[in-house]
């Protein structure tokens, strides 16, 4: 297709036109300005240049390397259980002899149309001291006393863990449902006379089948866990004691609730943009490798 | 043969879980609405009647009305400009392929992987310099490229029978014609699954419109509902904020329930590759 001719050419440049505009002044210009930032310490209009001064700050704030860390640990722990349950969940669900598939499916999916700050509160209300999960738990004597679900450092990131995981997983279901429709059943009904087990089948026809959704996916989870906001905010505020904070709340409190530095929270979301692509990359790599 | 039943019991009960797992809340929801305040902290699990109660002190004590429609036009502008923006794109990269537009296209792929928080200062200082500061278009204006949706149009576009469009131009149709009446209505299913992707995207947005919507009446959904349960000032009504989460949720229910064959059809397509 290389051999347009000039005409053709240049009328394809009218349809993206518009796109290019909007690309330009709402991606460009603000990485553009942004780069700036960087290197100067701003509030207000008063700026001036201050080098990597911003870098150096960053390494002995210890607030920017535990929500850092609290992003990290959401993406470590709550992404891989979830796309292991969307895969599970969507084998099951592709199964010729599951009944009422279609009933289920919606089931599963029906989290997928909260809204993030609606179903956050939802699980604040159901977690909080005396909400109906403490109760629960104490009306079948699993528990004594109520477990302080928001207000323990460690139980308030199992909270954000358990909702990232409800809201999920049903979202990244579909994907793996619409790529089990192009393996076809063929492959397992010989499997099957061959004497293959469930477990193998799983393992050595559907796992690679799925293998680029799964890097979709996981590239996917990957950019937006470390960009979390919308459910520690609304779920425990970060709290306590900024122990769910996680980065992007952060960079957020820096620039807008607290004294605004606006260049030094820029200088710390381009650190979490290089860890976006170093993470990237790798997954890529990782995915590519035994080609 | 056992062992194929007690799989098949096993997955049974896998499924149901699973599925009272990701319906529950929405029970909770849909009964503690009926409950006061005190009995939804009391942990009531039965149907109250004070729903009418918390209906009318959601419409009264709140901005409802006000912030129902803020969303709604913030979300409905998105939606229509990001789609007439990205197909018309996504048609320019893929049908008029050429050396300097497949390098374009790269670099908008690439911004994918660029967090908003790079781009919120710099947004920020930019929208409030042009005076857009609590005011719909502030959120309008940035999301109307969206990298994903062109993504998405060109990922269908791919399979599309390129032998229809050569034999309309050989017929002496115009190329804004060709797109506009024959590749669009092809596409319909596409376009209704980029509409929902948007328009879910628009309505539940919460970072942006929490920066540059201040004030109280130009405020969306998600912030009346998650500015009233963070609230340390007076107690927090429950049942009023249950009452707001249902009916924010409803036009994203009706919309996925109506168009869910789309949906799910759109994504198959954009996986394919």
């Amino acid at each position: 297709m290389n051999g347009v001719n000039e005409k053709t050419n240049r009328i394809g440049w009218w349809f993206i036109g518009l796109s290019i505009v909007g690309f330009a002044a709402f991606m460009i210009y603000p990485i553009v300005s942004s780069v700036k930032l960087v290197f100067s310490s701003l509030s207000g209009d008063s700026s001036t240049f201050v080098g990597f001064g911003n870098f150096v700050r960053l390494f002995h704030d210890t607030t920017f390397w535990s929500s850092l860390g609290n992003s990290f640990l959401f993406l470590i722990v709550e992404v891989p259980i979830m796309l292991l349950f969307a895969i599970i969940l969507a084998v099951v669900l592709n199964s010729k002899t599951l009944k009422l598939r279609g009933f289920w499916r919606l089931l599963i999916f029906l989290p997928c149309v909260t809204s993030l700050v609606s179903y956050s509160i939802l699980f604040k209300m159901l977690f909080s001291a005396d909400g109906l999960i403490n109760k629960f738990l104490e009306n079948i004597h699993l528990i004594s006393a109520p477990i302080p679900w928001l207000t323990d450092p460690t139980m308030a990131k199992i909270v954000i863990i358990l909702a990232l995981l409800w809201r999920w997983t049903g979202y990244n279901m579909i994907f793996f449902l619409a790529g089990l429709q192009n393996v076809s059943d063929e492959i397992y009904e010989a499997a099957e006379i061959d004497g293959a087990s469930k477990i193998q089948q799983f393992m050595h026809i559907t796992l690679p089948a799925l293998r680029p959704i799964i890097l979709f996916t996981a590239v996917q989870s990957t950019i937006s866990t470390l960009q979390l906001f919308d459910e520690p905010m609304n779920i425990t505020n970060g709290g306590p004691n900024n122990s769910s904070t996680t980065i992007a709340m952060y960079i957020y409190n820096v620039s807008f609730k607290y004294v605004p530095n606006f260049g030094y929270a820029a200088a710390m979301s381009y650190v979490v943009m290089f860890i976006i692509l170093v993470l990237s990359v790798i997954q890529m790599k990782v995915a590519n490798k035994d080609d | 043969m056992t062992n194929r039943k007690v799989n098949s019991v096993l997955k049974y009960i896998f499924i149901l879980i699973c599925a009272f797992i990701s319906v529950f809340p929405f029970i909770w929801m849909l009964i503690e609405c009926t409950n006061s305040s005190a009995d939804i902290l009391a942990g009531k699990m039965s149907i109250g009647n004070q729903f009418m109660v918390n209906w009318h002190n959601a419409f009264s004590q709140t901005n409802l009305i006000g912030d129902f429609w803020n969303s709604l036009k913030i979300a409905t502008g998105v939606t229509v400009l990001s789609i007439i923006v990205a197909s018309l794109a996504a048609y320019g990269f893929q049908i008029y392929r050429s050396r300097g537009k497949n390098w374009v296209y790269s670099i908008f792929i690439a911004s994918m992987m660029i967090p908003f928080s790079v781009l919120m200062i710099p947004l920020y200082r930019m929208v409030s310099k042009l005076g857009l500061i609590n005011t719909a278009w502030a959120v309008i204006l940035p999301s109307i490229t969206s990298v994903f949706l062109v993504f998405f149009f060109h990922q269908s576009l791919e399979t599309f029978p390129i032998d229809t469009i050569e034999s309309a131009r050989i017929d002496g149709a115009r190329e804004f014609r060709i797109f506009w009446s024959i590749v669009l209505p092809q596409l319909r299913s596409t376009f209704a699954a980029a509409a929902i992707y948007s328009f879910m995207g628009a309505w539940n947005n919460y970072m942006w419109p929490l920066i540059v919507l201040q004030s109280d009446d130009q405020k969306t959904l998600p912030l009346l509902i998650s500015g009233l349960s963070a609230n340390t000032n007076f107690s927090i009504d429950y049942g009023v904020i249950m009452i707001l989460i249902i009916i924010s949720t409803i036009p994203i229910f009706l919309i996925f329930l109506f168009l869910q064959k789309y949906f799910v059809q759109g994504m198959t397509g954009a996986n394919k590759g």
